[in-house]
């Protein structure tokens, strides 16, 4: 047997949870284990009482022996999820896939839209320049505007930016980027795909390195099951990777961006 | 003490349990939870002549007790499979099986040379896979195409010969008794049942192939009626799959015919399912006063 795992299925015990903004939840979970192995940008897979498939949520911070998951109710098993007491156990295989590499030398954007927040703040608070880095999260309203404050404490200045101008900024996260672009040396989004690509192009119009955080529907979530296919180009070959093992994080320009 | 070693086709499992092809890649990804040899066997993840791409995503969807998957046989190939893969996962103390498909009857002949003089214990030959367009399911649905392909291989084939089944036929236990005609050393049943979910939203199909194949404890009862139609048709010995999550399940399967068993879709929700299964059967067979697990093996009363 392997003295050190990678990863485990193991119970984490539910410390706290509230509802944070309509239909977002914020859950932390108790593992002394696994919680202190697990590194930002990886993700949790969490076994649904009553559901065949479990369902991965990314890591969006670590303290000590409770890692904290925010999450939006998409459909049954997400809404049983967040129907979880305090005091109750969950089954978790964690920590899962490769998380975002960072560069102490570096300043960074954190850029997250809507659920794509979350990974985002762990992911900051571990940057050593992050107090000269910013942080841009998008929203379609101000209803739907999380954790604006933990990132105000962690990094030099955060914009929120919502679709409809009803909070902060009036527009995508791309207008916000391309304002304070030229004070970073890298950028780091989470996010829905079209957003995603739009960091992207305009990272690479500046020369700026993008890491990126993928979703795909998940099976397995360690790489066996080959479900969660992402399609990536190395050279001119192109080839399906898998999120959960080789990602959820990557290159931005290696990306196929789907249609 | 009781044993749940079986012999199938002269290879000795540690127990009954085997991984189903494509829930379990080439092993390494599980092996991070438990030694591979906590099962009897691993049949890898299906390899194809060259190397392939596979499906579009999203591969997966969910229904109530199972899952549907148009994977698509993504796989590095049967060289890379004999060259990366074969050496590490022939040292873990497990039965190895080579799973294989192929587009045409002559790909499935130069996959099984290439594998007789490997460490490969079994090949289990799918004809069932529902996801590609050409071969696959094609070869599984009718008796003589069973028969001809199992006839066409075997004549290659020098590791004892598995032959998956499709249950999207009208009669398997038909298929079945082709594939023994024609050389196949067992059977194992069943490959994943056609299906579709579609999001009432969009109107469109949650899988990008449209259609995929459905597993889990859903398909259940109708793994273990085909598994009994199946042992009353063959001698050859049965795998049976398709949905066993718990022991109670393994138990049912065994009764219902089977002489080992495969596992999948439970995997992805605990990958920890074969130990509990394991020792969970150890102890209905000391219960029931039984000695070896083969013991169960069709002891079904039917009325």
């Amino acid at each position: 047997m392997k003295q050190v795992k990678k990863y485990d299925s193991q119970p984490f015990e539910l410390v706290k949870s509230s509802e944070i903004a309509e239909g977002i939840f914020d859950l932390e979970l108790k593992n002394p284990q696994l919680a202190k192995i697990t590194k930002p940008g990886q993700f949790v897979h969490i076994a649904v009482p009553g559901k065949v498939l479990r369902r991965p949520i990314s890591v969006c911070d670590v303290n000590g022996d409770t890692i904290r998951i925010v999450f939006r109710i998409k459909g049954e098993g997400t809404r049983i999820l967040s129907e979880t007491r305090v005091g109750d156990k969950l089954d978790l295989i964690a920590p899962l896939g490769n998380g975002f590499e960072i560069n102490n030398d570096k300043k960074y954007a954190f850029i997250g839209g809507g659920i794509g927040a979350p990974p985002m703040l762990y992911l900051a608070k571990s940057c050593a320049k992050a107090k000269e880095s910013y942080a841009i999260l998008g929203f379609a309203n101000k209803s739907a505007v999380i954790l604006e404050n933990d990132f105000n404490d962690v990094v030099k200045k955060t914009i929120v930016t919502t679709d409809d101008g009803s909070y902060g900024v009036h527009g995508f996260v791309t207008t916000a980027l391309a304002e304070i672009i030229d004070e970073v040396d890298e950028v780091c989004a989470c996010g829905p795909t079209p957003m995603l690509k739009a960091v992207s192009e305009i990272c690479s119009k500046n020369q700026k390195p993008c890491q990126v955080s993928l979703e795909e529907r998940m099976g397995c979530g360690i790489g066996a099951c080959l479900v969660c296919a992402c399609k990536v180009k190395h050279g001119g070959e192109e080839e399906y990777l898998h999120v959960c093992k080789n990602g959820p994080v990557f290159k931005a320009e290696e990306v196929v961006w789907n249609d | 003490m009781t044993d749940l070693s079986v012999n199938i086709c002269g290879v000795k499992l540690n127990n009954p349990l085997i991984a189903a092809s494509g829930t379990f890649g080439f092993g390494h990804e599980y092996s991070e939870f438990y030694p591979l040899s906590t099962l009897g066997g691993i049949s890898c993840k299906g390899i194809t002549l060259k190397p392939r791409l596979g499906n579009p995503p999203p591969r997966i969807a969910e229904g109530k007790g199972g899952i549907l998957n148009s994977v698509g046989l993504q796989n590095p190939g049967v060289d890379h499979f004999i060259d990366n893969d074969l050496p590490w996962l022939s040292q873990q103390g497990t039965a190895v099986i080579a799973n294989i498909a192929g587009n045409t009857v002559e790909e499935y002949c130069m996959m099984a040379e290439k594998l007789n003089d490997t460490t490969v214990d079994m090949v289990e030959m799918n004809i069932s896979c529902p996801n590609v367009k050409h071969g696959g399911v094609a070869f599984g649905t009718s008796c003589d195409s069973v028969a001809s392909i199992t006839r066409a291989v075997r004549s290659h084939c020098r590791k004892p010969l598995i032959v998956k089944l499709s249950p999207n036929v009208s009669d398997i236990a038909e298929i079945a008794k082709a594939a023994q005609s024609e050389g196949a050393d067992a059977v194992s049943l069943i490959n994943t049942l056609t299906g579709m979910r579609i999001d009432i939203e969009t109107s469109r199909p949650i899988l990008k192939n449209n259609t995929g194949g459905m597993s889990g404890p859903a398909v259940f009862p109708v793994a273990v009626r085909m598994v009994w139609e199946v042992k009353k048709a063959v001698d050859i010995p049965v795998i049976g799959m398709g949905g066993i999550s718990t022991w109670e399940d393994a138990a049912e399967m065994l009764i219902a015919g089977a002489d080992a068993l495969q596992i999948g879709t439970v995997l992805f929700n605990d990958p920890y399912a074969p130990i509990k299964i394991c020792e969970g059967l150890s102890a209905f067979l000391q219960r029931k006063g039984l000695k070896s697990v083969s013991e169960l093996t069709a002891t079904i009363k039917p009325w």
